[in-house]
């Protein structure tokens, strides 16, 4: 790598992989070469942006010289591609959810850590200022004992009974529950930590027919609080996907969402600055941080910085491989409580299903 | 041509707040019903302030429909319509995928959906053909109105200028103009850096609509940089997010913009007539009271 560009892959060009490689390429410290397996619009980026495109994932190991990789292949796919990127000791970031068998994210922690790379997954929503606000104040302790979280996640993603992409099969790593209530299930674990426990599981199926579209789970920390997990992308009532948090301890309650981090405080806290008793609200305008090129929200391109800056420099970030096997395990701990209830549920099983590389 | 130096925003009709959702859905239970919607239209136009830049949400075809039921009323009515209503797009890719999205807004009939669909990574190439489209497909609902501008929505624009493909750009300046008779206009969030790629693409004087606000709320590149382009660049600046979602008071917003080289319009948003007319009164007191 030369001392102050990273040459750097953008591996899958669908929804996410297409606004990584404009943040990407937009950053003043990167070389970006782009890989899709399908034509459409990699010859287009190759004919208007003049940037390297590849069909072949392994042509364009073999073929550039990488320091870093951007992964946002539909997730069944991650674990292999995140594996041969890090034997060849290429920094990765890999977008979530992180792997569908936490046995693999686990692996995968161990073998960038043994090879001293930086790893990160795109769980975006800890660069969201409100949800980084949250995270000042729980660590200000000043809520008090945390007993009771809400958890939630709504929007307007599958809403009739049609359509099929890999994003609509569990199997494939899409679904509500991957796809959606990893965030809110990311920011829960970034507070609190892995849950000890699962209950009352619901993955249920309302309008697809591969996958889940609403999720429901209480989940438990020892001597910890207990949270309720309320997740649903079939809600046309919401214009585009809303997470939101709410908290109560002994001391007060706390709310985030995207726009927003309101706090009512019994007592102030001298741990924490510039909140006084009684309601404190503070808005996005004030929490979040300038970025030098802005797509679809401060926090996307925050965490591609951040990236590119801890390849360049070394260190750590907040969303690195362990953090994201912490998630992929809760997810797992869902799972199994779901499976292990007679409950009624409509969702459809799971059935792996023979795809080439990309799945299109 | 001259822009409108006033411009009137539609974000508080479709429930889009930046700065709270409790307050967005409200506005949206508010403008629930389209005539709510023509009822602020209407005391906009009776304040003088007669073009409405609109993102083609579904729902603007309705007050469309009212526009052309009413000639009379609004013979000077101009809409700046917005392509294209993002979120429509997004959440189709997930539930079709890439050219399965792109298929189901394409029209019903014509050899072109039928190509995509046969042979879709030869047709695929052809990102002109697929944009026309595109832009087609979103302007019918304007048929017969005045729509002197048309612009291309930041989150299209900025993904565009962030993969470097820049001379896709010239093929909406030169749709738009040809086809609509139309000046073409950007929004971004990332104006001196767009301004630079639209000169080095040959689009000369463009009209560009940003976040332009005191405080330098989502003014990427920085401010400094936002106020040595209006002042150094030869471009049409419209100044969107004035007040930062609220976060500076409406006098120091528009008392700072009216300090600023160089800007050719504003865009603000306003629920009721007693808002759009304390605006407007504010933008005639520091720009002087327009011809």
């Amino acid at each position: 790598m030369s001392k102050n560009l990273v040459k750097l892959a953008v591996v899958g060009l669908g929804k996410m992989g297409l606004s990584h490689f404009s943040i990407a390429n937009a950053h003043p410290h990167t070389d970006v070469v782009a890989c899709d397996a399908s034509g459409f619009l990699l010859d287009g980026i190759a004919k208007y942006s003049g940037r390297p495109a590849f069909r072949d994932f392994d042509e364009m190991l073999a073929k550039e010289p990488l320091d870093a990789m951007i992964i946002a292949t539909p997730s069944r796919l991650h674990a292999p591609m995140v594996r041969k990127a890090l034997e060849r000791g290429i920094h990765v970031f890999c977008e979530k959810p992180f792997c569908l068998d936490w046995h693999e994210s686990e692996a995968l922690t161990e073998l960038a850590a043994e090879r001293g790379l930086i790893s990160q997954v795109g769980y975006h929503y800890r660069y969201v200022g409100a949800f980084q606000e949250m995270k000042r104040i729980i660590d200000a302790g000043a809520l008090g004992q945390i007993t009771h979280v809400l958890a939630e996640a709504y929007g307007p993603v599958v809403l009739r009974p049609k359509g099929t992409t890999w994003r609509t099969d569990r199997a494939e790593g899409g679904g509500c529950l991957y796809d959606y209530a990893a965030h809110p299930i990311n920011l829960l674990n970034w507070y609190f930590g892995e849950p000890s426990g699962a209950a009352g599981t619901l993955l249920n199926a309302i309008f697809s027919t591969d996958t889940d579209d609403e999720v429901y789970s209480t989940l438990t920390w020892e001597n910890g609080p207990s949270a309720h997990l309320s997740v649903n992308w079939s809600d046309e009532s919401y214009r585009k996907m809303s997470t939101k948090i709410t908290m109560t301890g002994t001391n007060g309650r706390l709310y985030a969402d995207r726009q927003e981090c309101q706090l009512y405080l019994r007592d102030a806290s001298p741990a924490l600055s510039g909140y006084s008793q009684g309601w404190n609200v503070r808005y996005t305008t004030d929490l979040t941080k300038a970025v030098d090129f802005y797509l679809r929200g401060e926090e996307y391109s925050a965490q591609i910085d951040d990236f590119v800056a801890a390849v360049l420099d070394g260190g750590t970030t907040v969303n690195d491989f362990a953090s994201a096997t912490a998630t992929d395990r809760t997810i797992a701990l869902m799972l199994a409580d779901r499976d292990s209830m007679p409950t009624r549920s409509r969702a459809a099983p799971l059935v792996a299903r023979k795809r080439a590389w990309f799945g299109r | 041509m001259t822009l409108d130096r006033l411009l009137f925003g539609d974000n508080q009709f479709f429930g889009i707040n930046h700065m709270s959702e409790e307050k967005a859905r409200a506005q949206a239970m508010q403008f629930q019903d389209t005539s709510a919607i023509i009822g602020v239209l209407d005391a906009a136009l009776d304040e003088g302030v007669r073009t409405f830049m609109c993102t083609t949400h579904d729902r603007i075809a309705d007050i469309c429909d009212h526009m052309r039921a009413n000639p009379a009323r609004y013979q000077d009515f101009r809409f700046y319509p917005c392509m294209p209503y993002a979120h429509k797009y997004a959440n189709a890719v997930t539930e079709y995928g890439m050219i399965g999205a792109a298929l189901h807004f394409m029209p019903d009939e014509g050899l072109f959906k039928t190509a995509l669909r046969g042979a879709s990574s030869l047709a695929s190439k052809d990102i002109e053909g697929i944009l026309k489209i595109l832009v087609d497909v979103e302007m019918k609902m304007f048929r017969g109105l005045n729509t002197p501008v048309i612009f291309l929505q930041n989150v299209i624009v900025d993904l565009i200028l962030g993969m470097d493909m820049t001379e896709v750009f010239t093929i909406f300046h030169d749709h738009v103009r040809k086809k609509y008779g139309a000046e073409p206009g950007y929004i971004t969030m990332n104006m001196p850096r767009l301004y630079q790629a639209l000169t080095a693409v040959g689009i000369e004087n463009p009209i560009i609509c940003s976040n332009i606000n005191k405080i330098g709320f989502r003014t990427c590149g920085g401010l400094a940089a936002y106020e040595a382009t209006l002042r150094d660049g030869k471009l049409r600046a419209i100044a969107m997010s004035i007040f930062a979602s609220g976060a500076i008071p409406p006098r120091e917003a528009i008392q700072w913009l009216s300090t600023l080289p160089n800007l050719d319009g504003i865009v603000f948003g306003a629920s009721s007539r007693r808002n759009i007319a304390a605006t407007k009164a504010l933008v005639d007191e520091y720009f002087g009271v327009a011809a």
